[in-house]
């Protein structure tokens, strides 16, 4: 549905895309991961025809993005990243003027706003000025705006930035629900969220695309998921010493949290070091009382992706 | 043409939300009412040459402050991003605002055939100078919106737009009197492309090709103009 080749995109004196290529399928939901000034939002801006790229081609639904641009604009429904809305009008009055603007029969324009209305969960608040809604409900706005044409890709400019944990929960549900019957180009700097969401990620820094994986895939090569964070109680240098003997563990430090210890426990290879702390625990007789994995984080995940391309290119070198 | 109905409708709408229209409307009517009532006083004849006259002047100042908003607040809101990404075309937008911001000024000098009712009650006014300065009016307002919008198109800041606006329709009423200053073509062209020379034979009574020509030509470069600097997101 979206192919995009070689597409670079030069300001003044950086490029903010640099060639980059890749290809999103039919109903398939693809994050875009990357820190901010990646070049996320340039991509999007490209592929929804709000700025032409410096080289290179990106069509969508069949359609090229610059010689084609109505077509695609059609085809299209983006949410950019802060949710721009006319703040003077009514929640129906704004999507009534965004149906009329995207072509949708007179007959036809109220059903698909109140089939939108219930979908992102505004029916309550209709008839507000948009200017008074809460950032959630703005949001859910802009939402029902990019699906009011039904179009067959939705490009979502970080569509839970600023959100609440309960609407941010919603959105990605309704936003899952999509991604049945749509494609999704989604950005985000939130690494749970593509993990529920998405089908594929794709990490961009400094315009360049670092990796694209399933999320599946690109967890399995992180190492970090091999970190593991303890709670047992006893003497903290004493069990410290017995984790350390462990062969697969890294390193181990610890903290004292009430009347137990808290210990993070690095692991070095690739394969889950769960057990052997266990097989550990269960020798020694300590008492654990917790243990988890280190959740991944995206600077994790950059660090990684990034100092590995280092170590490639000092490699080659 | 429905994209331009579209955005034409907004626009409309958003001028009666805000207090914008309410506010340019009630300055102008009273400026104008008193400047009537004044020339009046002083000519003492049935006719608004005088009035007029003194409106055009209220018009070049008020007029930008109607199409101070039409680009600025989108670019400063950020709403151009879903505008331009819709399905519709540069030409739409720009036209749909450029009615919308002229229609707003119709309905501002509308109210001023009161004082032609007042003439008609007390005097034997002549109605075709009445007539062709009112057309003139119009004209006249179409080349100062193609001016204001062609300014807001070029930044994010309305306060900008509107003194910008302000001074270059002062700067294109002005350049015409110079034109007393000397002979030969250059001069020449200073009086033609004034405003206040073409707009003077409305007043008399005369719609010159030769004037009407000059306010659409200017209005239809300005939109084009305007159409292009929009467009320039794409290549700066």
């Amino acid at each position: 549905m979206i192919n995009v080749k070689n597409l670079t995109k030069r300001y003044v004196n950086i490029n903010a895309v640099d060639n980059i290529t890749f290809n999103v399928e039919e109903n398939e939901t693809v994050g875009l991961l990357g820190p901010n000034g990646a070049g996320k939002t340039t991509t999007m801006r490209i592929l929804t025809c709000f700025m032409p790229a410096t080289a290179g081609t990106a069509t969508v639904a069949g359609f090229d993005v610059f010689t084609d641009s109505l077509n695609v604009r059609q085809q299209i429904g983006y949410l950019p990243e802060n949710v721009p809305l006319y703040l003077d009008m009514r929640v129906n009055e704004y999507l009534m003027f965004r149906a009329k603007l995207k072509n949708i029969p007179r007959r036809e324009r109220r059903k698909k706003i109140d089939y939108c209305l219930d979908l992102t969960g505004i029916r309550d608040v209709q008839n507000q000025i948009t200017g008074t809604l809460s950032k959630g409900y703005k949001q859910r706005v802009g939402l029902a705006d990019t699906l009011i044409h039904d179009p067959k890709i939705l490009i979502l400019d970080e569509p839970t930035i600023g959100l609440d944990p309960n609407q941010i929960m919603q959105i990605r549900q309704v936003i899952r629900g999509l991604g049945e019957k749509h494609t999704v180009l989604l950005s985000t700097h939130i690494l749970p969220e593509v993990e529920m969401i998405c089908d594929r990620i794709m990490i961009i820094d400094k315009g360049k695309i670092v990796a694209m994986d399933t999320p599946a895939n690109l967890m399995k090569q992180l190492k970090s998921s091999s970190n593991v964070i303890l709670e047992i109680k006893g003497d903290g240098e004493r069990i410290k010493s017995s984790l350390s003997g462990i062969d697969s563990v890294r390193s181990v430090t610890w903290k004292e949290k009430e009347d137990a210890n808290v210990f993070y426990v690095e692991g070095s290879a690739e394969d889950d070091i769960r057990e052997d702390i266990f097989n550990c625990i269960v020798k020694d007789n300590y008492i654990l009382r917790e243990m988890k994995r280190q959740p991944i984080t995206l600077e994790e995940v950059f660090h990684q992706i990034t100092t590995k391309e280092t170590e490639e290119v000092s490699d080659n070198a | 043409m429905r994209n331009v109905s579209t955005i034409y409708q907004r626009e409309i709408k958003s001028y009666f939300y805000s207090p914008i229209a309410y506010v340019v409307i009630s300055v102008f009517l009273i400026a104008s009412g008193f400047f009537f009532a004044g020339n009046l006083q002083f000519w003492q004849e049935a006719s608004l040459k005088g009035s007029l006259d003194s409106i055009q002047f209220f018009l070049l100042l008020l007029t930008p402050v109607i199409t101070m908003k039409l680009f600025a607040d989108e670019t400063k809101s950020g709403t151009i991003e879903t505008l331009m990404t819709s399905p519709v075309t540069d030409f739409d937008v720009v036209f749909g605002k450029f009615l919308a911001a002229l229609s707003l000024y119709v309905v501002m000098i509308l109210p001023t055939w009161i004082f032609v009712i007042f003439l008609t009650i007390f005097g034997n006014p002549d109605f075709g100078p009445i007539f062709s300065s009112y057309i003139g009016l119009v004209l006249m307002g179409s080349l100062f919106v193609s001016v204001g919008l062609l300014i807001s198109s070029f930044t994010r800041n309305q306060v900008v737009a509107a003194v910008i606006g302000i001074v270059s329709l002062i700067i294109l009423w002005v350049i015409g009197f110079l034109s007393s200053y000397g002979d030969g073509w250059f001069y020449e062209t200073l009086r033609y492309a004034g405003t206040f020379d073409h707009w003077e034979s409305f007043t008399k009574g005369i719609v010159d090709t030769r004037d009407v020509i000059y306010y659409l030509s200017f209005t239809a470069l300005l939109l084009f103009i305007t159409v292009r600097n929009v467009e320039s997101r794409k290549w700066r």
